[in-house]
């Protein structure tokens, strides 16, 4: 069957035809949040101050200034770090969570997720709090947080939860009657790992490697908070755009940054093309049995990252209830107040929970169907790669540059669309093309374990493919969904960069709000209001895991024997 | 509970919170949508004000950091969202004002108003509100620790006594960076400006992006000494930090916030409302609740813990040559320093 799937000898049913629509229909939408709209602001890059076609000109201008060299080396060397440091600890932990007997396993889940939860303001003014020139623990980092250290430091408490989430689907699928095959041939646990477990995880592991990297290539708030005089490609991005409103540069820079996503795209596919399906019709779920020594090590593990979580945001907590850091440590109150200093008080976290429920409705539904398309439509390669393609691209793209680009796009007088700008659609949209990737991503990795002769069994028993989306593919990847729904409601919770230029008077939102205050000078409510959304995020990550234990638990309960 | 109910389920919740995200309704009175650097705090009390003499419109704020609001402004260029600005940088706007993106217009009010803040055209591009100086804000606290002098001129800051403890806004990433780096260069002549950044970068510890942060860093001690924005200074002191704001004997750069209609805007004539009140005395007894200097003379009023010597020693700033080599001297600084000032982080 699947043999005959590669070969693409079955003729195009009506079926495929309507699936191919289906992906059609995906690129179109893609086109219109990710590609027009960064293609707006990178032509750019092609022209002088005045929209005149320069050709490379720009590009040869940049290329020409020496900080250019510097920078990207820099962009190379804390990604490469931090991916170094966060890939292995996150599949320490995502291993300890779906393969170990893990005691209170919901609250170690909950926990690993709390960095994505704050806006990335929060770990930059906790590492102040904690190792900058006032702080309790400055002889801890040997000298000067700002720089490098502070970078990897932040990079790597704000980049976890991603690859958690990742490694987590990807180990949460196994067949347990691998491990009894191994377990009966007497394969020592090492050959194990290393021929059962890591080749089924793959897939993940590329993956978060992956979006780590690209994610500290292109992100610039950490960089700005403690990043000293350590300059890299995003902080070159920040110049150009909103310190010279020079958007040729920036886009130029833009450009740049987008070469890291290109080999990010090319050594997915790659490995992508090697992935084999895990989840086999007949395959029965892993069940981790308790053992001592391995239970115990890795709870151990997880209580040590979970504090060095929870020490950073305790150290936030306290920060926002101090009066005046560091000269009068008494405890207030006070900067809960947020109405004292900004116009829109607490009315900027409706906007936020209101952006944030969109993204998380509309983003999954697109996400999920767009992934299932591309994954089960049969042939049609070129442009399932193309929908791979725009689904990459968000990960590569610095938010000001995406923001930007949604100005000029969305912005432009003859495009029937401008009636979305300034609007709150219009910020939804945008937070589901910001962080579409990794989005798409957990789908592909839980529909790519998923055989595909369910479908060729439903199809052979003539039930309708969207059927079988409903009552199997749906139900089994219901973690995933969920999963995504959560990452894109905390993150539209958080973002700031991209929405920076688009909300309008009646759509503050409290992330950008944060920020505001903290240029204002006043860290400890710009700390406090990082706190608030934390909590709602916890809240509704809390309801998540509530629902998982329920609803999953039902619904997955026939895979187990 | 079969499947089915739950996807409907799933879809009812999904249509409420979509209908909870639907826009909110309009108001009878003519929105006028005003783009502000101005402060937070600023926003609430310039509102109130002009609305109680204008009860037929209502201000809507877009306001952000300088940088990103002008950016903004500079890509909705094309097809422009702002009606008015009011408390935008005179550098930015003045950018606005050669690219053809205002609606000249003179309100009644400017002929008072000191010859420094008008555009010089008429009818004028823009018209000044206040200005605002870059200063050297001083920790006295940290100061004592180290047993560090109190700096009385910009040449003070280049003695080893400040090794690592300045900290400035990067010229690149900030227009109060690069006023001051202009600064610098017309006081002491290009020549010797540059060697003075030169021994100064030896004692900067960090050129940070944004204009009011190192004032800020130095209230909160992270550095003993901060290049940056007065009033974010002065507000940090009233707030319990131990700052003194220093204003060197050489001379200050400083830069003017000013009002301009947005050209194309569908609300001109509420615009041209907002333009006259912003040039009344009313305003400016406003505006001179944050800053010491305002456009209009005789409006005698002065922030809490402002240098009173601030006004008198304002260079004589030529705008126009600041606008034409700001391309090249920020390519000569970010050669000098910016690539340079890596390795000495790690």
């Amino acid at each position: 069957m699947s043999l005959a799937i590669a070969t693409g000898t079955i003729r195009a049913s009506r079926e495929d035809l309507l699936m191919r629509a289906g992906v059609v229909a995906v690129v179109a939408i893609l086109l219109l949040m990710v590609g027009l709209p960064l293609w707006a602001l990178l032509a750019k890059g092609f022209e002088d101050a005045d929209g005149r076609f320069v050709g490379l000109a720009n590009y040869a201008a940049y290329f020409a200034t020496p900080a250019l060299f510097n920078s990207a080396l820099n962009s190379f060397e804390v990604a490469a770090i931090t991916t170094l440091v966060v890939v292995p600890l996150a599949f320490l932990y995502a291993y300890a969570l779906t393969r170990t007997v893990l005691p209170l396993r919901w609250l170690f889940q909950g926990i690993a997720l709390i960095p994505i939860f704050a806006p990335s303001l929060l770990p930059g003014l906790a590492l102040i709090y904690l190792f900058g020139t006032q702080g309790f623990f400055k002889a801890l980092v040997g000298g000067q947080i700002y720089g490098i250290k502070g970078i990897v430091i932040a990079q790597v408490f704000y980049c976890f939860p991603h690859a958690v989430l990742i490694l987590t689907t990807a180990l949460r699928t196994a067949d347990a009657r691998l491990y009894e095959a191994a377990d009966a041939l007497g394969a020592s646990k090492l050959r194990v790992f290393f021929t059962v477990t890591l080749p089924g995880a793959k897939y993940g592991v590329v993956s978060a490697a992956m979006v780590v990297f690209t994610l500290v290539i292109t992100d610039f708030g950490v960089a700005k908070v403690i990043g000293g005089n350590f300059n890299v490609l995003a902080t070159d991005v920040y110049k150009q755009v909103i310190g010279q409103q020079n958007f040729s540069m920036g886009a130029v820079v833009g450009m740049v940054l987008l070469a890291p996503a290109a080999l990010a795209f090319a050594v997915d596919r790659l490995v992508q093309r090697k992935q084999v399906a895990l989840l086999t019709a007949r395959a029965v779920p892993l069940e981790p049995r308790p053992k001592f020594a391995r239970d115990a090590f890795f709870t151990l593990f997880c209580v040590i990252v979970s504090l060095f979580i929870l020490a950073i945001i305790g150290m936030a907590a306290w920060g926002s209830l101090i009066k005046y850091w560091p000269y009068n440590l008494s405890l207030t109150w006070a900067n809960y107040d947020f109405e004292k200093v900004d116009a829109n008080g607490w009315d900027s976290l409706l906007n936020s929970i209101r952006m944030a429920v969109g993204a998380a409705i509309f983003g999954t539904a697109l996400m999920f169907v767009g992934a299932w398309l591309t994954e089960k439509t049969r042939g049609f390669g070129a442009v399932r790669g193309l929908v791979q393609l725009l689904a990459f691209l968000p990960m590569a793209v610095p938010g000001l540059v995406l923001g930007l680009g949604y100005i000029f796009f969305f912005n432009a007088r003859n495009n029937p669309l401008n009636f979305l700008y300034a609007t709150m659609a219009i910020l939804v949209i945008n937070s589901v093309a910001h962080f579409y990737t990794v989005g798409h991503l957990t789908a592909a990795t839980a529909l790519k374990q998923i055989d595909p002769e369910f479908e060729a069994v439903s199809a052979s028993l003539k039930v309708p493919v969207w059927r079988t989306f409903l009552r199997v593919t749906v139900p089994i990847c219901l973690p995933a969904i969920l999963d995504i729904a959560i990452y894109l409601f905390v993150n539209a919770m958080t973002t700031v960069s991209s929405v920076i230029f688009l909300y309008s008077p009646d759509t503050k939102l409290a992330s950008v709000a944060a920020l505001n205050i903290e240029e204002a000078g006043t860290t400890a409510a710009a700390a406090a209001l990082c706190l608030v959304i934390v909590g709602i995020s916890a809240t509704v990550k809390g309801l998540h895991l509530l629902a998982d234990r329920f609803l999953f638990d039902r619904l997955q309960r026939w895979r187990r024997r | 509970m079969t499947i089915s109910t739950w996807t409907r389920r799933a879809l009812c919740l999904g249509i409420a919170a979509a209908s909870l995200a639907a826009a909110p309704a309009f108001a009878q009175k003519t929105k006028l949508t005003v783009y502000t650097a101005l402060e937070n705090d600023q926003l609430g009390p310039f509102k109130k004000a002009f609305e109680a003499d204008n009860p037929t419109i209502e201000i809507a704020w877009v306001r952000d950091s300088t940088g990103v609001v002008a950016a903004k402004l500079m890509a909705e260029k094309d097809n422009p969202r702002a009606d008015i600005i009011w408390g935008l940088a005179a550098s930015n706007v003045g950018l606005m004002a050669q690219m053809g993106m205002l609606e000249p217009y003179t309100p009644p009010g400017a002929k008072d108003l000191k010859p420094l803040f008008r555009s010089g055209k008429t009818p004028d591009t823009w018209v000044g509100m206040d200005a605002y100086l870059s200063v050297v804000c001083f920790n006295t606290a940290e100061a004592e620790k180290g047993k560090k002098p109190k700096p009385a001129t910009w040449a003070d800051l280049i003695k080893p006594d400040y090794k690592d403890s300045i900290v400035m806004p990067n010229p690149a990433s900030s227009g109060t960076g690069y006023l001051t780096v202009a600064a610098w260069l017309q006081i002491m002549g290009e020549e010797a400006g540059w060697k003075y950044m030169d021994a100064l970068h030896q004692n900067i510890a960090q050129y940070i992006h944004s204009g009011s942060a190192p004032c800020v860093q130095a209230a909160k001690g992270e550095r003993m000494i901060g290049i940056g924005l007065d009033t974010r200074g002065a507000s940090e002191k009233t707030k319990g930090a131990p700052l003194d704001i220093i204003v060197p004997k050489e001379g200050l750069g400083w830069e003017l916030e000013v009002t301009a209609i947005v050209k194309g805007t569908k609300n001109l004539d509420a615009a041209k409302k907002l333009a006259d009140w912003a040039a009344t005395k009313k305003a400016n007894e406003l505006y001179a609740d944050t800053y010491p200097i305002v456009a209009l003379a005789g409006v005698a009023k002065m922030p809490a813990n402002y240098p009173a010597d601030g006004e008198k020693a304002m260079i004589k700033n030529d705008v126009e040559w600041m606008s034409k080599n700001r391309d090249r001297i920020l390519a000569e600084w970010t050669k000098r320093y910016d690539g340079k000032s890596a390795p000495k982080a790690k």
